[in-house]
C-alpha cells in the first residue's frame, strides 16, 4: 500500500528518537507516580493523535469523543468484570462494537456541516454518558465498577512499570501509523477534504466514505486504547466516556496543533501535566487552566506545534 | 581530600559518622507526620468536600498548635480530585508514592473511595473514609474505615420513622449522583425488611432546574402516602420548592444529604415539616445533658462557624472524626507505623464523635449503629428533634 | 388524590412499579417553564453566532452570572429590581470585556481555535465566582410570592409566569431590534456581509462587542429569572450552555425564531418524557430526538439552508 521514498528513514528519524527516548524515560523516573503521569500522558495523547486525524485533517469537529473512550473502557470492564470473557477476547470486541456504532452512527450524523456536526457529536457523548450513568447493573452507575487485571492465558499485566511499554508502544504505533497515513495517497485525500470538499470531490476523492472511515478508524482507536486504560486503572466510571473528558481531547489537539502529530503529543502532555501542576493552587484551579487556553489560543492560534515549527523554519509535521 | 584509612582515618570516620547520625535523628524528630487527603473540593460533590477540607486544616493546625502529634508536626497534603473518581486514583497514587505520606483520610464520595481502595491496598497503608456507600466496609476491607453513616441507616431509619406514623406507601425520588443512586439501590432493598412499599422510583438530575414532571407523576399513584428523596445539596431543594408548587401535602422524607444549613435556606417555606435522618451535630442544644455528644459537637459548631464563617456541616465533621481517631490510634501506638497504626484504629471504642459514639471491630468498620442518626424535623426553619 | 386519565395496560404491576396517570397540562406547563430559559439561551447563542461565527461556549456562565450576582446584591440588602437591574447589567459588562480581551484578539482564527477559547473563557468565569463567591449554592427570592396558581388544572409558580412571561417580551423586543432599529439591522447587515454594510456606515468594529454584550444580558435576564426557582450556584451554567446550544441547533443557529422553537422544543420533550417514559433517560431521549430532527433538516427547524463548506 504505501510505497516508501528513499528518505523513508530520514523522515522517520523523529519518530526513533522519541521512541529511544520513551525507552530511556523509566531510568529518571523516581517511583510509581511518576510512572502513571507518563502512562496518562501517553493514553491522552494517543487518543489525541486519533482525534487529530478527524480534527485536524478532515476539518470535523468531536465534541464527544471521550464517548468512545469511555464506551471502549466499560466494554472491556463490562465482558470481564460481568461476563467472565478473556481480557483480549474482551478488547478486541469492545473495540468493534464501538467501531460498528461510530460507523452507523457516522453515516447519519457525517452528513451534518460545522457547527451541527458539533452539536450532534457532543448530543452523542451526552447520550452515553447518561447511558452508562443509568444502567447501574451492568455498569455499576455514576460509582462505576472494579476492572479486573489484564490477563492473556496465565500471563498477569499488572503494575505501573509493566503498562509503561504498553502504552509507550502502542504511542509511538500510533505516531508512526499517523505519520504513514498522512503521507500516503489516503492521507493527501484527508487533507484535501479539510481544504474543499468540493475540489476534494473533483479529484475522485469520495468525500463521505472517507468521513466515514476516518470517523470510524478514530473511535476505534480511542476505544481500544480506552480498554487498556480500564485495565490499568483497574476502575472506570462514567466521567470517562463524558463531555468535559471530550473538551480535553479536543483542547489537547488544538491547543498542540491541528493537523500535527507532535502536536497532539505535545498537547497532551500539556494538558495533562496541568492539573499536575495546578493542584497546589487549591480553589485557582479553574481558573487557572481557563487562563492557560485562553492565552495559548490567542498567541497561538493554530497550536503551539505548528508555530513552534514556523518559528524555527521546519516544515510543519 | 583523601582519607587514609590506615592511621586515625577510622576515627575520623567514626566522627562523621557519629555527626550524620545525630542530625539524623535530631532531623527525624523534626520530620513531620504526614496526612494525605483527597477530597470533593471542586465539582457536583463541592457541598461534601469543601467543609471536609476545611476541618482537617483546622484541626491539623490546631493540633500542630499544641505541640504536634507523638512530639512531630502534622503536614497536610492535600488534593481536589474535582468529583472524579479518576482523579481519585492518579492523586491516591501521588500521595503514597511521591508524597510519602503516613496515613490517607478521605474520599467524599463513594465513588472515589472504591476507586482509591486498589492502591490503599496495594501500599497496604490505612485509609480513613468520609462517604457514605455502605458497599465501603461492607465487605469489610483490612486497610479500610468509614466514618460516615451509610445510606442503608438512612433508608433504615426513614422507613421506620414512616412505618411508626403508619406511612407504608412510599415513593421514591432519588438523585441521578454516585450518593442518589447508591442510596436508591439500599432503600430498595431495605424497604421489604422494613414492611413498606416503595411504589414509584424515579430519578431527577442534581442540576435540574425543575422536578414537577416527575412530582406529576409520582403523585398519581394509587394511594400514595409519602415520598422519600435521596439527593444532596441543592436537588432536594428544588424538590421540596417543586412539592409545594404543586400543592402536594403528603409527608416528605430526605435523606441525610440535607444535613446543613444551605438546604434550609434554598428550600426555604418549601421545606417546612421535611424529616431526615442526621447525625445530632444539627441540635446540639437540643440534646440530654447527659449525652455524650453534647459538648464534642458544641465545640466543633463554634469552632467551625468562628474560623471559617460557614455554617456547619455533617460532612466536615466526619473529616474531624476520621482525624480524631487516627490521632487517638497514632498515640496508642505510639508510632506511625501503618500496620499499627491501622490495627488501633480497628480497636477505636467508645470515641465520641460528631456521628455518633464510635466502637469498631475487625468485622466492622464503621462503628455507628443507626441509632447515632437521629430524626430531625425542619419546624419554622430550623431543626427539631422529632422523636 | 387525583386520578384521572386512562389505564395503559391491565397485567399484575411488579413489586416496584406504578400504574402511571401523569396530568397532561401540569407536564407541558413544566416543559414551557423551563424551555423559556433553553430559548433565552439559545437565543444568546444566536445572537453572537450571527454576529461572528462563533459558538461561544460561555454562554451558560452568562446566565450563571445573572443568578449569582443578583443572589450576591440580594444578600447584601439591595432590594430585588435593584439586584435584578445591577445583575443584567454587571453581567452586560463582563460580557463586553470577553468580547474585547478574548474574542476580538483571535479574529479571523479557526472555528476551533474561537470554540477553545470560549470553552476557557467559561472556566475562567467559572473559576472566577467559584474563586470569589464560593461553591455554594444561592437562593434568590420570587419576584411576587410562591403560591401557586391554578391554570387549566396545572399549578404553576408564579416566578414561572414570570419567566415565560419576560421570555415573551424579550423576544418581541429582540425581533424589534433587529428588524426595526438602525442598530440591530446593523448587526445583521454586518454578519451578511461586512464589506456591504461598512459601505452602507455601519461601524462593523462594535458589532462583535455589541453582541457579546447583548447576548450576556439576555444570559443574565434568563440566569436571575430562574433562580428563584432553581437556586444559583458556581456551576450551574454548564448544563444550562449545553442545553441552550442543543436548542439553538434544533431551531437553526442564528434564527431567532428557531432559537424560541429549539428551547420550547427541548423543554417539552424533556418533560413528557420524565413524566410518560422514564426520569432517568429524559435528557437522553430529548438528544435523540434532537439528533433526528438534525438527520431531517440539517440545518435546523428554522435554520438557513447551509451554502458554504465546513
Amino acid at each position: 500500500m504505501l510505497h516508501a521514498p528513499p528518505s523513508a528513514l530520514v523522515s522517520r528519524a523523529p519518530t526513533l528518537i522519541f521512541a529511544a527516548a520513551l525507552a530511556a524515560l523509566p531510568l529518571i523516573l523516581p517511583n510509581a507516580y511518576y510512572y502513571d503521569v507518563a502512562i496518562r500522558i501517553a493514553a491522552n495523547a494517543t487518543v489525541a493523535i486519533a482525534l487529530n486525524l478527524l480534527i485536524g485533517y478532515t476539518g470535523q469537529i468531536s465534541l464527544g469523543h471521550a464517548a468512545f473512550f469511555g464506551l471502549g473502557a466499560y466494554g472491556s470492564a463490562i465482558l470481564v468484570g460481568v461476563f467472565g470473557w478473556p481480557p483480549l477476547a474482551a478488547l478486541v470486541a469492545s473495540a468493534a462494537a464501538v467501531g460498528t456504532l461510530a460507523y452507523l452512527v457516522g453515516r447519519a450524523i457525517l452528513r451534518l456541516e460545522g457547527h451541527y456536526l458539533a452539536m450532534a457529536t457532543l448530543g452523542l457523548g451526552v447520550v452515553a454518558s447518561i447511558a452508562i450513568g443509568n444502567e447501574v447493573a451492568l455498569t455499576g452507575g455514576p460509582d462505576g465498577m472494579a476492572v479486573p487485571d489484564f490477563s492473556v492465558l496465565s500471563w498477569r499485566l499488572a503494575g505501573e512499570k509493566s503498562w509503561y511499554w504498553v502504552f509507550a508502544a502502542l504511542l509511538v504505533a500510533a505516531i508512526a501509523l499517523a505519520d504513514n497515513l498522512v503521507d500516503s495517497p489516503a492521507g493527501r485525500a484527508l487533507r484535501a477534504l479539510h481544504g474543499s470538499q468540493t475540489a476534494a470531490r473533483t479529484l475522485g476523492v469520495d468525500a463521505s466514505a472517507f468521513k466515514t472511515r476516518v470517523f470510524v478508524l478514530s473511535a476505534v482507536a480511542a476505544a481500544f486504547v480506552g480498554s487498556l486504560y480500564g485495565h490499568y486503572e483497574g476502575f472506570v466510571t462514567p466521567g470517562l466516556a463524558a463531555f468535559p473528558k471530550s473538551v480535553q481531547l479536543m483542547t489537547m489537539v488544538v491547543v498542540g496543533g491541528m493537523a500535527s502529530v507532535w502536536g497532539s503529543v505535545l498537547g497532551a502532555a500539556l494538558l495533562s501535566l496541568a492539573p499536575e501542576l495546578l493542584a497546589r493552587f487549591q480553589g485557582y484551579e479553574t481558573i487557572g487552566f481557563g487562563l492557560i487556553l485562553v492565552i495559548t489560543m490567542i498567541f497561538l492560534p493554530r497550536g503551539i506545534a505548528p508555530t513552534l515549527a514556523a518559528r524555527f523554519g521546519r516544515k510543519a509535521a | 581530600m583523601r582519607c587514609s584509612l590506615r592511621t586515625g582515618g577510622w576515627r575520623r570516620a567514626s566522627l562523621v559518622a557519629a555527626v550524620l547520625a545525630w542530625t539524623a535523628c535530631s532531623a527525624h524528630a523534626e520530620e513531620p507526620i504526614k496526612i494525605g487527603s483527597v477530597f470533593s473540593v471542586t465539582g457536583p460533590a463541592a457541598f461534601l468536600g469543601d467543609p471536609e477540607l476545611k476541618t482537617l486544616q483546622i484541626y491539623v493546625d490546631q493540633t500542630n498548635a499544641e505541640g504536634g502529634l507523638l512530639g512531630h508536626p502534622i503536614k497536610l497534603i492535600a488534593y481536589d480530585d474535582g468529583s472524579e473518581a479518576a482523579q481519585a486514583n492518579s492523586f491516591a497514587k501521588r500521595l503514597i508514592e511521591e508524597d510519602r505520606v503516613d496515613i490517607l483520610i478521605g474520599g467524599s464520595t463513594t465513588g472515589s473511595t472504591m476507586a482509591m481502595y486498589p492502591q490503599v491496598e496495594r501500599a497496604q497503608i490505612p485509609f480513613i473514609s468520609c462517604a457514605a456507600g455502605v458497599v465501603i466496609v461492607e465487605p469489610v476491607k483490612k486497610w479500610m474505615f468509614k466514618v460516615a453513616h451509610s445510606d442503608r441507616m438512612a433508608a433504615e431509619r426513614v422507613f421506620a420513622d414512616a412505618k411508626k406514623r403508619g406511612l407504608t406507601k412510599i415513593a421514591l425520588l432519588s438523585e441521578t449522583s454516585g450518593f442518589g443512586q447508591s442510596g436508591r439501590k439500599e432503600s430498595l432493598a431495605a424497604a421489604p425488611k422494613a414492611g413498606v412499599e416503595i411504589v414509584a422510583d424515579e430519578t431527577y438530575g442534581p442540576k435540574d432546574s425543575d422536578v414537577t414532571a416527575q412530582l406529576t407523576k409520582i403523585r398519581a399513584v394509587d394511594g400514595l402516602q409519602a415520598i422519600f428523596v435521596f439527593g444532596m445539596g441543592e436537588g432536594p431543594a428544588v424538590v421540596a420548592k417543586g412539592v409545594a408548587q404543586l400543592g402536594i401535602t403528603l409527608p416528605v422524607y430526605q435523606s441525610h444529604g440535607v444535613a446543613s444549613a444551605e438546604f434550609v435556606r434554598l428550600a426555604g417555606a418549601a421545606a417546612e415539616g421535611e424529616r431526615f435522618p442526621a447525625a445530632a451535630i444539627l441540635i446540639p442544644e437540643q440534646l440530654d445533658e447527659s449525652d455524650p455528644q453534647r459538648a464534642v459537637l458544641k465545640d466543633y459548631v463554634a469552632l467551625f462557624a468562628a474560623k471559617t464563617g460557614n455554617d456547619v456541616s455533617t460532612f466536615g465533621g466526619h473529616a474531624r472524626d476520621a482525624f480524631f481517631i487516627f490521632k487517638a490510634a497514632a498515640e496508642r501506638a505510639g508510632s506511625v507505623d501503618k500496620a499499627k497504626v491501622r490495627d488501633e484504629i480497628e480497636k477505636t471504642s467508645g470515641f465520641v464523635g460528631t456521628g455518633g459514639v464510635v466502637s469498631m471491630t475487625p468485622q466492622d468498620h464503621l462503628g455507628l449503629s443507626a441509632s447515632a442518626f437521629r430524626m430531625i424535623e425542619i419546624k419554622d426553619g430550623a431543626w427539631r428533634l422529632a422523636e | 388524590m387525583a386520578r384521572g386519565g386512562w389505564r395503559s395496560d391491565r397485567r399484575p404491576l411488579g413489586p416496584y412499579e406504578s400504574r402511571v396517570v401523569p396530568q397532561l397540562p401540569q407536564l407541558i406547563l413544566t416543559g414551557v417553564t423551563v424551555g423559556a430559559t433553553y430559548a433565552l439561551a439559545a437565543l444568546g447563542f444566536s445572537i453572537i453566532y450571527n454576529a461572528s461565527g462563533v459558538i461561544n461556549f460561555a454562554q451558560g456562565e452568562f446566565i450563571m452570572l445573572g443568578g449569582m450576582i443578583a443572589a450576591f446584591l440580594a444578600a447584601l440588602g439591595a432590594p430585588l429590581p435593584l439586584a435584578v437591574v445591577g445583575a443584567v447589567a454587571a453581567t452586560a459588562l463582563i460580557g463586553f470585556i470577553v468580547a474585547k480581551l478574548a474574542i476580538a484578539p483571535a479574529r479571523g482564527a479557526d472555528v476551533t481555535t474561537l470554540v477553545i477559547i470560549t470553552i476557557g473563557v467559561s472556566m475562567i468565569l467559572r473559576g472566577g465566582v467559584e474563586a470569589t463567591l464560593g461553591k455554594g449554592g444561592r437562593a434568590l427570592p420570587p419576584f411576587s410570592g410562591d403560591k401557586p396558581i391554578a391554570i387549566a388544572g396545572a399549578m404553576v409558580s408564579p416566578q414561572s409566569l414570570w419567566v415565560m412571561a419576560t421570555t415573551l417580551v424579550v423576544v418581541a423586543a429582540l425581533a424589534l431590534f433587529f428588524t426595526r432599529t438602525r442598530h440591530g439591522k446593523g448587526i445583521l447587515a454586518a454578519a451578511y456581509n461586512r464589506l456591504a454594510a461598512e459601505l452602507v456606515g455601519v461601524d462593523t468594529r462594535r458589532v462583535l462587542s455589541m453582541s457579546f454584550v447583548l447576548s450576556a444580558a439576555l444570559g443574565a435576564l434568563g440566569g436571575v429569572l430562574i433562580a428563584p426557582i432553581a437556586n444559583a450556584s458556581y456551576d450551574a451554567g454548564i448544563m444550562l450552555g449545553l442545553k441552550g446550544f442543543v436548542a439553538a441547533a434544533i431551531g437553526g443557529l442564528g434564527s431567532g425564531v428557531g432559537a424560541v422553537a429549539g428551547g420550547l422544543a427541548l423543554g417539552l420533550m424533556e418533560s413528557l418524557t420524565a413524566g410518560y417514559v422514564s426520569s432517568a433517560y429524559k435528557d437522553a431521549v430529548a438528544i435523540v430526538v434532537v439528533l433526528a430532527v438534525l438527520l431531517v433538516r440539517p440545518s435546523g427547524l428554522f435554520g438557513a439552508a447551509s451554502g458554504g463548506e465546513t
